[in-house]
């Protein structure tokens, strides 16, 4: 399982994927991006490390996660049979805990003292600040304005937790000014402190080490799906913000030519209103973060904001790998709006009592519009990547409650 | 290759002085004001010019510099009248170096080919691109070697021994080292250890050694000019410029005043340092 086929093939040596990717940073960082890497092909490869990973998954984080059949739901859409990939049971309620504890090990390993990170949901920024409570380092986290205001429960968390939440209030005052601050702290403080980047995005070996470590998802959805059906899925779906849940759940299946696989990134109030984070469906390649990749810009290459109802989407990039699947065609990819998303998240607290966040949420969405028109034999797998607690507020403001 | 700035900085040489580089951003904090000042600066005391062309996610760059792209990109700038600028400038001033500062995307998107074409055409010398390091010299740095235009190398206190090397091929022009690990606008170096970075450096490369990031006052230009060939101003310049904005942030007679005195007084510090040095 571990031979790469034709779909999986990169990254290269300089970590391109194709055209995309690579480690477009400043010289000052360059240096530690090597270190980085040498440090990380080390403890792939080193078997107490993969052991002390895979036991704070178990231990720690609660994986397996279920593989769960949403009979009702697949009842009502009447067509596949849809599975939860049930990601949001992790401790602290989103895959991004997986990514957290892989690099916080190789933090520790490569004897950094300090930890900064980006979040836009907050889901990264609570992983982190609990990796970084449960290593006893100190933890900086960047979040923009705007996310701050609509994520408020995930702020006061990370704030229990020990960390410091550094607000951003430039730019769009959302996850991409946050990533460039963490840069910014990252070029300061590059001695002593790891960055902690939340998703497959960023430069060389960011986008492959975050999909490894995010590949749990896959690799055990493909052995749960073995002993539930005794075949494999038809189709995979998942949403797309930087691409991490969705490629740690396609990753494993990639080389499997009868899977197929969609991401949904956010078509914000539609993709024609140019309110919107759909950077792989209306953007082009440029280069931002540190690697080359779809973007939304303008036509002088200056970067347009994204909008999103759902902070984690709310990105105008998209990790280097999926551009790569796009072109290639081995992935689709397709946008959800606000308001589909949200008429899937009533849906799925109804019919299944799961507040999904509303990052999955758009994934639900384009499985409700799927699902009626496949066979009932069909096996569908969506990762359901967080739950909605933090989103709970955004949620009411929509409805005209107020909490 | 004897372009402008190698003829520039063997005049220094000649002249037994370090230059003053100086930075501003084009469009800051409109087109026409950003031009008075680069217009300027010459003739107040900069040897070496480094025009910056802005990008919405700088991420080398701190507040100071950041504001100066945001009014920038409000004022209309793009790459194309940055180039234009260059034009113009050049139809006055066929001497000076001038280098274009900023980041890869707008130059990605305008293309590479047609950039390189655009700016030796316009009469610019080199180009600073802070998000391309060597790993990535396919992308334009060779490409603009091969065009005859300069590729300026920044190096950074993490750029170490074994990597100086893989830095400094490709390089043009002059190096230029950023002094601290940090972005534009912070608290700079020691002169103790600017002296021991240039010292490493010139055991590497016999290009001249700019220092930056983090000069603000004539006094400490005078410093980094009695251990480099040339000090790198810019953040400081930024901020003499937003200075002379008025309550609504439009510019006045002062952005060009104020920015143009402190290019004068650095020149001064600059000129001063070596004799001082030397008395
Ligand atoms: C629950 C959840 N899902 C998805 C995302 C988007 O990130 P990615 O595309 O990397 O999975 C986030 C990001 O904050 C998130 O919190």
């Amino acid at each position: 399982m571990s031979a790469r086929g034709a779909n999986r093939p990169g990254p290269d040596a300089e970590g391109h994927f194709g055209i995309y990717g690579g480690r477009y940073v400043a010289e000052t960082l360059m240096p530690l991006i090597l270190d980085l890497e040498t440090a990380y092909e080390q403890a792939k490869d080193d078997p107490a490390f993969t052991e002390e990973f895979e036991r704070l998954l178990s231990h720690y984080v609660g994986r397996p996660s279920p593989l769960y059949h949403a009979e009702r739901l697949s009842e009502h859409l009447g067509g596949a049979r849809i599975y939860f990939k049930r990601d949001e049971l992790n401790h602290t309620g989103a895959h991004k805990i997986n990514n957290c504890i892989g690099q916080i090990l190789l933090a520790r390993r490569m004897g950094k003292i300090r930890i900064i990170a980006e979040t836009g949901a907050g889901q990264h920024g609570v992983a982190t600040a609990t990796v970084c409570a449960l290593f006893g380092l100190p933890c900086t986290v960047y979040m923009g304005e705007t996310d701050i205001e609509r994520q408020q429960p995930n702020v006061f968390r990370m704030k229990l937790l020990g960390a410091e939440v550094v607000p951003v209030d430039s730019g769009s005052r959302t996850l991409k000014d946050a990533m460039n601050e963490a840069l910014r702290d990252w070029v300061t403080n590059v001695e002593t402190t790891f960055y902690l980047i939340g998703t497959v995005a960023g430069p060389h070996p960011y986008p492959a080490m975050v999909r490894d470590f995010q590949s749990v998802i896959g690799r055990e959805t493909r052995e749960q799906i073995m002993a539930a059906e005794g075949r494999l899925p038809d189709t995979l779906v998942a949403c797309v913000g930087g691409g991490s849940n969705a490629i740690g759940l396609f990753h494993p299946f990639l080389d499997e030519d009868g899977v197929r696989m969609v991401g949904v990134e956010a078509a914000g109030h539609g993709v024609e209103s140019g309110k919107h984070a759909a950077s792989l469906t209306a953007g082009s390649p440029g280069v931002l973060h540190g690697n080359r990749t779809y973007l939304l810009q303008d036509e002088h290459g200056q970067i347009i904001e994204a909008h999103s109802i759902s902070a984690g989407l709310d990105y105008p990039g998209i990790g280097p790998e999926h551009a790569w699947l796009r072109d290639s065609g081995r992935v689709n990819y397709v946008a959800i709006t606000d308001d589909q998303a949200l008429d899937a998240f009533h849906l799925c607290a109804r019919m299944e009592g799961i507040l999904p966040a509303l990052e999955p949420a758009h994934a639900l969405a384009h499985v409700v519009e799927l699902a009626p028109g496949l066979p009932n034999d069909h096996i569908l797998v969506m990762n359901m990547c967080g739950r909605g607690d933090k989103d709970i507020f955004t949620v009411a403001d929509t409805m005209g409650a107020s909490l | 290759m004897t372009g402008r700035i190698e003829r520039r900085f063997a005049a220094l040489a000649e002249e037994g002085r370090a230059g003053l580089v100086t930075f501003t951003m084009m469009g800051d904090p409109d087109i026409e004001t950003s031009y008075a000042i680069l217009e300027g600066l010459a003739e107040a005391g900069a040897d070496v010019i480094e025009i910056g062309s802005p990008f919405t996610d700088p991420m080398a760059d701190g507040p100071v510099i950041q504001r100066a792209g945001q009014r920038a990109l409000r004022a209309g700038i793009t790459l194309e009248k940055s180039l234009a600028l260059a034009r113009r400038f050049r139809a006055q001033d066929d001497t000076t170096p001038l280098v274009l500062m900023g980041y890869y995307n707008p130059i990605y998107i305008y293309g590479v080919e047609r950039f390189l074409n655009d700016a030796l055409e316009v009469g610019l010398d080199g180009m600073i691109v802070v998000d391309l390091p060597p790993e990535e010299d396919a992308e334009l740095c060779r490409p603009a070697l091969d065009a005859g235009l300069s590729f300026v190398r920044l190096v950074a206190p993490t750029t170490d021994e074994a990597r100086l090397p893989a830095v400094l091929t490709n390089t043009s022009g002059f190096v230029y080292y950023i002094s601290i690990t940090g972005i534009t606008g912070a608290a700079g170096a020691t002169t103790a250890a600017t002296q021991m970075a240039v010292d490493r450096l010139r055991r590497h490369t016999a290009l001249p050694i700019a220092v930056g990031f983090g000069i603000k006052t004539p006094d400490q230009a005078a410093e980094v000019a009695r251990v480099a060939d040339a000090a790198v101003v810019g953040s400081a310049l930024v901020s003499a410029i937003e200075d002379g904005l008025d309550v609504d942030g439009g510019a006045t007679a002062a952005c060009r005043d104020n920015a143009l005195a402190l290019v004068r007084a650095l020149g001064k510090g600059v000129r001063a340092a070596r004799q001082e040095a030397a008395s």
